[in-house]
């Protein structure tokens, strides 16, 4: 019979093993589900995984649009990861995305047309300043009234979002339009646009950010005291306060973190790849960010790894839902399973498995 | 004002690029891979699902001539632009895309592959001369159930889910109530916005919301059939009509009849033109005559006066002799828009964005 004993303390090995499994099993599991479909399990695999990197017809296209599609991952799930090891469950990155989106064009729209170097950088503190202080109403909430940070950041997405819909109808409206929804075309116009820096490699200020971040955060929390912080409170919330980390400011200073790379993130994505604010402008990363933390241990360094990969699996799978019929809806379990087998076998890290036999009472 | 004079000038660029391009285009395929990027699901029973219907047409009026690829839930913005790219970089001769709010990607990345088609569905912009754009005259449709909404209201107060606050969307609402206050001059209408093309839930939701307002005839322009589960379970009280497809399931109650968008036609003849070499840029609009717009079979839920009287306006439009939107009509200001006997011009339609007199209720700003 199997049983599970707990490890004395986590395995490094299955640490970085687990995410590797998962992926494999998500292989395995999803050929399983393809073929049930009727399509080739090996080709479709092979559309997801290979093709985009390495696809003699679309690799120089899709290799580039890994890092647009991984950028603001990356950069909100490295935020997000650092409350993660506090015990700060921030859920509402989409939400702080879509305010950093929201603050960064108003401030452009409402310069337009001035034409000057200086409307970019100022656009960006915008971008950081709305997404941060998305993130503070959850926070004061919490450390002033103890209400529970998961369940109001993830409120506030829905809120953020009406917002969206009335700024995209009304205040931001692209007023030569026609009276379609959707504001000015920013990353047409040039003071405000985030473009490829250097063509064809889809690398935008962006992507340059969520480089810098990964860096940044690996610094901090091997080197930094609040790194250290935010490590102990997360293991040993007892032993934390004794060390003296003030919980108040360590979860205002995480929510505030995370709030602000969500907003940056928002911020490029709406002056690059996206374009403009529009109704239907979020679509989802702050959500998917969440796996893409978890599937790279919470580690800068894993997580950019993780956000590539996710990244991979979507062009991936648009690349496989229309050149082998594969329905939408499968290619997003696909993705499911990911975070399921990631979830699943993450118990290796902390338990092992015993074979034993089964004893009499 | 500004708008039309935009729309003239493209149209006379259209035209231009049309002449220069044909020449040019004018060559034969052996063999067309045609591409359809969609919005929803195939399975969302209206918009897609027609569209799809579409593409298999195309697939079983030519066989192994064409290959059909397709992509679905195709988000409108950034991925589409991808989606596009990626299906170009595939191989497809020929693009459709059916959904309004890809018509800044489609004209981006058909201006990279200027030997691929692009067709835009129900847009305006035709940016390069591989571009060009189709729809229907839904608002004939939209006359024929204000009628039957009109005269088929116990409560006088008939509803109207509507999508997004765009022309399309808008003339589709005045064509509904102008009809229906024609019949019925008590009539009032109520029309919620759900802000999405298909969502199920919030479709629910603004069914419910007209329903609780004592709306008894809803006319949707969303993608999915909830809005007539939801009428189904008043028990006959309230009704609506199938939009975009026939949502036969729902007959004969609460589906009284129904908007049937029959593409099948232009996507046969565009990929056709492909294959015999006559292919030309375009910007077609076709309605009833045409065959894009189809009426479906009106129940006998529906009296056999009304009925006879809601299919004599189908032939009417069909046959050209009337049409839906004919003054005197005013604005809701009280100013004056159509003077007696006058006929929209299509510039008017395609930048509606004011309701007609009558109407209660702000268009979203």
């Amino acid at each position: 019979m199997l049983r599970l004993e707990k490890r004395p303390s986590p395995s490094r090995t299955w640490a970085w093993a687990t995410p590797v499994l998962a992926v494999v099993l998500t292989m395995i599991a999803g050929g399983i589900m393809f073929a049930a479909l009727g399509k080739d399990p090996v080709e479709a695999i092979r559309t997801i995984f290979w093709d985009p990197l390495f696809n003699p017809q679309f690799a120089s296209y899709s290799r580039p649009q890994l890092l647009v599609k991984a950028g603001p991952l990356i950069l909100i799930a490295v935020g997000l990861s650092l409350g993660f090891r506090a015990g700060i469950w921030n859920i509402g990155a989409e939400g702080q995305y879509i305010m950093g989106a929201i603050f960064a064009a108003g401030v452009g729209l409402a310069l337009y047309p001035v034409e000057t170097r200086w409307v970019f950088p100022l656009m960006v503190v915008a971008g950081i300043f709305g997404g941060w202080l998305w993130a503070m109403i959850p926070a004061v909430l919490k450390t002033r009234f103890n209400t529970n940070e998961i369940l109001v950041s993830l409120l506030l997405v829905y809120v953020a979002q009406n917002i969206l819909a009335s700024m995209s109808l009304g205040l931001l409206r692209n007023p030569e339009g026609g009276g379609f929804p959707g504001s000015r075309n920013l990353s047409q116009i040039p003071a405000m646009a985030n473009p490829e820096l250097i063509a064809g490699t889809g690398m935008h200020w962006g992507v340059v950010a969520a480089f810098v971040v990964v860096i940044a955060a690996y610094v901090l929390l091997q080197r930094h005291i609040l790194g250290y912080h935010i490590k102990l409170a997360g293991q040993a919330p007892r032993a934390a306060r004794f060390a003296g980390v003030n919980p108040t400011r360590l979860t205002v200073l995480c929510m505030g973190i995370s709030g602000a790379l969500a907003g940056m993130a928002g911020m490029f994505e709406v002056t690059g790849p996206a374009g403009q604010i529009s109704i239907d402008f979020n679509t989802g990363y702050g959500f998917t960010a969440i796996i893409v933390a978890f599937l790279g241990r919470l580690n800068p360094i894993g997580i950019l790894l993780a956000g590539l990969l996710m990244a991979l699996t979507y062009i991936g799978g648009e690349l496989a839902s229309f050149m082998l019929s594969l329905p939408s809806a499968a290619i997003q379990a696909f993705q499911g399973m990911l975070l399921f087998f990631l979830l699943a076998v993450d118990l290796l890290t902390n338990y092992r498995i015993r074979l034993k036999k089964r004893e009499i009472a | 004002m500004q708008r039309r004079t935009i729309l003239k000038g493209g149209a006379a660029l259209g035209f231009a690029t049309m002449m220069g391009g044909k020449l040019a285009m004018a060559q034969v395929l052996e063999k067309v891979k045609a591409g359809f990027i969609y919005v929803g699901p195939i399975g969302d029973g209206g918009w897609t699902f027609q569209h799809h219907q579409g593409a298999l047409a195309v697939q079983e009026q030519f066989g192994d001539k064409v290959e059909i690829v397709w992509q679905e839930n195709v988000p409108e913005g950034a991925d589409a632009e991808r989606a596009l790219t990626q299906m170009a970089l595939s191989g497809c001769n020929i693009i459709f895309t059916t959904s309004f709010g890809y018509m800044d990607p489609t004209n981006a990345v058909a201006a990279k592959f200027p030997d691929v088609k692009f067709e835009h569905a129900t847009g305006y912009k035709r940016d390069s001369a591989n571009v060009s754009t189709y729809n229907a005259r839904f608002y004939e449709g939209r006359a024929v159930q204000g009628h039957i909404a009109g005269k088929m209201t116990k409560s006088n107060k008939i509803g109207y889910i509507g999508s997004f606050p765009i022309p399309e969307v808008i003339m589709g609402i005045n064509s509904y109530y102008l009809h229906a206050k024609k019949v019925n001059p008590a009539v009032e209408l109520s029309v919620v916005w759900a802000f999405t093309w298909f969502d199920p839930a919030k479709e629910a939701d603004a069914a419910k919301a007209l329903i609780d307002q004592g709306v008894d005839v809803i006319a949707s322009h969303t993608d999915s059939t909830a809005p007539l589960a939801e009428a189904a379970k008043t028990g006959g009280k309230v009704i609506g009509f199938g939009q975009a497809s026939d949502m036969s399931e729902y007959k004969p109650s609460p589906r009284v009849s129904s908007i049937i968008d029959n593409w099948a036609p232009y996507y046969i003849k565009r990929v056709g033109a492909l294959l015999d070499g006559t292919y030309a840029q375009v910007d077609v609009w076709e309605g009833i005559a045409g065959g894009e717009v189809l009426i479906g079979e009106i129940t006998d839920a529906v009296p056999a006066d009304v009925k006879a009287e809601a299919e004599a306006m189908r032939d009417a439009i069909g046959a050209g002799t009337y049409h839906p939107f004919t003054g005197p009509i005013n604005k809701q200001d009280g100013s004056v828009w159509l003077a007696d006997g006058a006929v929209a011009p299509d510039g008017d339609l395609l930048g509606m964005n004011f309701y007609v007199e009558g109407i209660v209720g702000d268009i979203p700003s």
